[in-house]
């Protein structure tokens, strides 16, 4: 395997993990106003406070190691969807500093709660709408974005971004399944079996979408030989989307959450089969637009050496802070 | 006017702003993170009750800094692609290495460490805890270390092949690139910068509580430990900025030129101008008071060394003088007057009565703000001293933008003045006001609020209350939880 397609699957993992992990924090943001006001809210909010951060490092990462593995495509994508990074950036400021100024001005405390969900709603959105803007293909003229600044506004980036919505609040949702229990527990449950169904209607009406996007998508999942090869994924799909769903009415602990993963997991392959070879449809393969041999190799030596210490030092963290966030005391 | 304020210029303003918002958060938690972790370890060694409270009283403002430097972080690791694509895709294969290893060995330290650093106190033990707390000043320092590299290579690139598509590309050593030639001396002048950015925001805090209350022992500590920084580092800084000047004489003449205000040439000894109005057009400085030949004893070690001035470097390739010029002056003098409290405060500890000299105190809180607008002021010289060029004396400013149309970039740049000016004047309120606070004993945790933001339990679940409630979450009053 090249170094180009390792790196692929580098900044890959790098989404996903972003997309699971700030997803299910934003997620919580989404279904904010959902929770009552004061103890609800906080307990939330409580379950992700001490993680957040590093989620969203992995933000910083899809970002910086595109920029470095993928130079081109970093330059070609950022400007091609430049209202949807900056309306994503804003929407990450406001719902980043509640966190902290929730807590600081109970005068402005639903003020703040307000930004927290419209920060994570629109910061959602765009990540959405950003995925479909690249399926969807971005024009390119040399080594450089072509179109106009409105090109990603589509009827179907727009089906892309409430599907990123819908998926987010899934996994917020089933993320409190786990973290909380009683009455708030209750009330994910039935927050997060609605997401699921709305995630996984969106997740097929964008996978049918795709297929007519473009004859080479159509063609990476609809051709012999390849078709055997692909066609599990919307098999596996289904099957786990039927056991989220019963482990969302059942499960009192993590296997909604994980299952929510699994069903990420299994569309990001789905958008692997659909994408690949390309980084930028329909124009640029990832070896166009990929870094020189000597800056993958410095990069996968630092990837090789802090990455398992990295996923070491994460799960610590979670590992400190497991468990129900419980008023476990009161009786 | 208006005319002009094309794309270009509008992604100009919209760089400048932004980094220029973001730079203030770093150059506070790099300087703040390590004072907590000096705090927790002297706490840890001496037991002293006393700096566990100002480690506690420091963490919530630290808290609210960072919250605020994260997010204005991750706007600048996307305005490189959004707006300078063509930057990225060149520079791309050299500096997106380096930006790389920054997110994978600080940002990810810091980031991974904060929670158990702010919220884990009583779950992980001390010792653990300040590793936390450790673990998080040191992914601020190696923050620090890898994007003023990237930096320090736009300004002096070395190591660097060009390949056939134009794109700067690393030559066969790493090394070459990472420690380029400024490199050593920004690191060591900028993370200065922060260290004294906070120590005087610290000295700033103890002696506005000194002059509410000269006997409260934690101001006393906080100031008597700003006023040994202010003592100590400052000459250091001062030895350090020569030294990076002397750097940037070599590598960067025409912004030094800039700095000095010099458009002729000294061919006997170079005058040093304190103060004067520089003229572009004339190419001259009205009203300069000077010091004949200081500047050549100061940049070369000799009275009647010539000096090259900005007339022989092309005028495509001067930067803007004025703002250049000033801003350097504002910096120096800042750092002077840094000097001025340090020796202040020596002179006042030197006859015991550091804690007794109000009108210290006044200029102390006074100064406070000061590292702030030292660091912005410098950051501004060595930014604007290096245009017009992006990657000096390659690549023009101008050849780097995206291809945005300017209505794009205003909407943006317009978008963010309103929130920035918004969100983070809120934080600094915040701030404030937790400064407002006198320090004192029994200095409470970071959980604020009705039940404080972080009550995790272990995992056994806690007992169903209010099943069957549906909408609704339990408002049952929290309990406080032992240490796991």
């Amino acid at each position: 395997m090249d170094l180009t397609v390792i790196w692929a699957f580098i900044i890959a993992f790098a989404v996903f993990a972003y997309v699971v992990m700030d997803g299910f924090d934003l997620g919580i943001g989404i279904l904010f106003p959902t929770f009552r006001v004061g103890k609800g809210r906080n307990r939330a909010m409580n379950s992700i406070a001490p993680v957040w951060d590093g989620n969203e490092t992995w933000l910083v990462l899809g970002g910086g190691g595109l920029f470095a593995a993928f130079p081109l495509a970093y330059a070609v994508i950022l400007p091609a969807t430049y209202p949807l990074i900056i309306a994503m950036l804003l929407g990450l400021v406001f719902r980043g500093v509640a966190f902290e100024y929730r807590w600081r001005d109970p005068a402005h405390q639903k003020f703040w709660d307000a930004a927290f969900f419209g920060g994570s709603l629109v910061a959602a959105m765009s990540q959405g709408m950003i995925l479909g803007a690249l399926l969807q293909g971005i024009k390119i003229d040399g080594r450089a974005y072509a179109g106009s600044w409105w090109d990603w506004l589509t009827p179907y980036t727009f089906l892309t971004g409430i599907g990123t919505v819908a998926g987010y609040a899934l996994l917020g949702s089933t993320w409190l399944i786990w973290k909380l229990d009683g009455g708030a527990q209750a009330h994910a449950r039935y927050v997060a079996f609605r997401a699921g169904i709305a995630t996984i209607a969106l997740m097929g009406a964008v996978s049918l979408y795709n297929i007519t996007l473009n004859a080479e998508y159509a063609a990476h999942w609809l051709t012999a030989p390849q078709i055997y090869w692909v066609a599990p994924v919307p098999i596996i799909t289904g099957l786990i989307a039927v056991s989220m769903l019963r482990a969302i009415t059942k499960d009192r602990n993590s296997k909604p959450f994980w299952l929510a993963i699994a069903l990420f997991l299994l569309g990001m392959a789905g958008l692997g089969v659909t994408i690949f070879p390309y980084v930028v449809p329909p124009g640029l393969t990832i070896w166009d637009a990929a870094a020189p041999e000597r800056s993958q190799i410095f990069m996968l030596v630092g990837v090789a050496i802090t990455m398992p210490l990295i996923i070491a030092y994460t799960v610590w963290a979670y590992w400190v802070f497991r468990g129900k966030v419980a008023d476990e005391g009161y009786h | 006017m208006l005319e002009n304020l094309d794309a270009l210029l509008l992604a100009r303003i919209q760089f400048a702003f932004t980094v220029s918002f973001h730079f203030f958060f770093p150059a506070f938690s790099i300087g703040l993170a390590s004072y907590l972790a000096v705090l927790e370890g002297l706490w840890l060694k001496t037991g002293k009750s006393v700096y566990l409270d100002l480690f506690k009283y420091w963490l919530k403002i630290f808290a609210i800094a960072f919250a605020m430097g994260v997010v204005s972080g991750i706007v600048m690791s996307y305005q490189f692609g959004t707006n300078w694509a063509v930057f990225s895709d060149k520079a791309g294969p050299v500096i997106g290495p380096l930006m790389a290893y920054e997110v994978l060995t600080a940002f990810f330290l810091e980031a991974g460490f904060l929670g158990v650093m702010l919220f884990g106190m009583n779950k992980v033990g001390k010792k653990l805890h300040f590793a936390a707390t450790l673990m998080v000043a040191l992914g601020t320092f190696v923050s620090a270390f890898w994007i003023l590299s990237v930096n320090s290579w736009m300004q002096t690139p070395t190591g660097y092949e060009i390949g056939a598509n134009g794109q700067f590309l690393p030559g066969p050593s790493w090394w070459d690139i990472v420690f380029n030639p400024s490199f050593p001396y920004r690191l060591v002048h900028t993370v200065m910068a922060a260290y004294l950015t906070t120590a005087f925001v610290v000295g700033a805090v103890g002696a506005w509580h000194l002059l509410k209350d000269r006997a409260n022992p934690h101001a006393r500590t906080m100031f008597s430990m700003a006023m040994w920084m202010a003592a100590i580092v400052t000459p250091a800084q001062i030895f350090a900025g020569d030294m990076h000047g002397l750097n940037t004489l070599e590598h960067q003449p025409a912004k030094v030129m800039a700095m000095e205000g010099h458009y002729q040439s000294h061919p006997e000894g170079a005058p040093l101008i304190l103060f004067g109005i520089p003229d572009s057009e004339a190419k001259t400085v009205r009203y300069a008071i000077e010091i004949p030949k200081a500047s050549s004893l100061i940049l070369k070690h000799d009275l009647n060394a010539p000096m090259a001035g900005l007339d022989t470097i092309p005028d495509d390739r001067e930067p803007p003088v004025g703002t250049v010029f000033w801003s350097f002056r504002v910096m120096v003098g800042i750092g002077f007057a840094m000097l001025g409290i340090g020796l202040w405060s020596l002179w006042g500890r030197l006859r015991g009565r550091l804690y007794d000299m109000p009108w210290l105190h006044r200029a102390a809180v006074l100064m406070g703000p000061s590292g702030f607008a030292a660091v912005l002021a410098g950051w501004i010289t060595t930014e604007v001293g290096r245009q017009p060029f992006v990657i000096y004396g390659l690549l023009r400013t101008a050849d780097a933008a995206s291809p945005l149309d300017a209505p794009a970039v205003a909407a943006s740049l317009l978008a963010f003045v309103v929130v920035y000016f918004a969100v983070f004047s809120i934080g600094v309120w915040y701030i404030l006001k937790l400064m407002g606070k006198a320090p004192h004993a029994g200095e409470p945790d970071i959980k604020v609020g009705i039940d404080g933001p972080i009550r995790t339990a272990g995992i056994t679940p806690g007992p169903t209350q209010n099943p069957g409630g549906d909408e609704a979450l339990p408002t049952e009053a929290p309990a406080e939880r032992e240490p796991v």
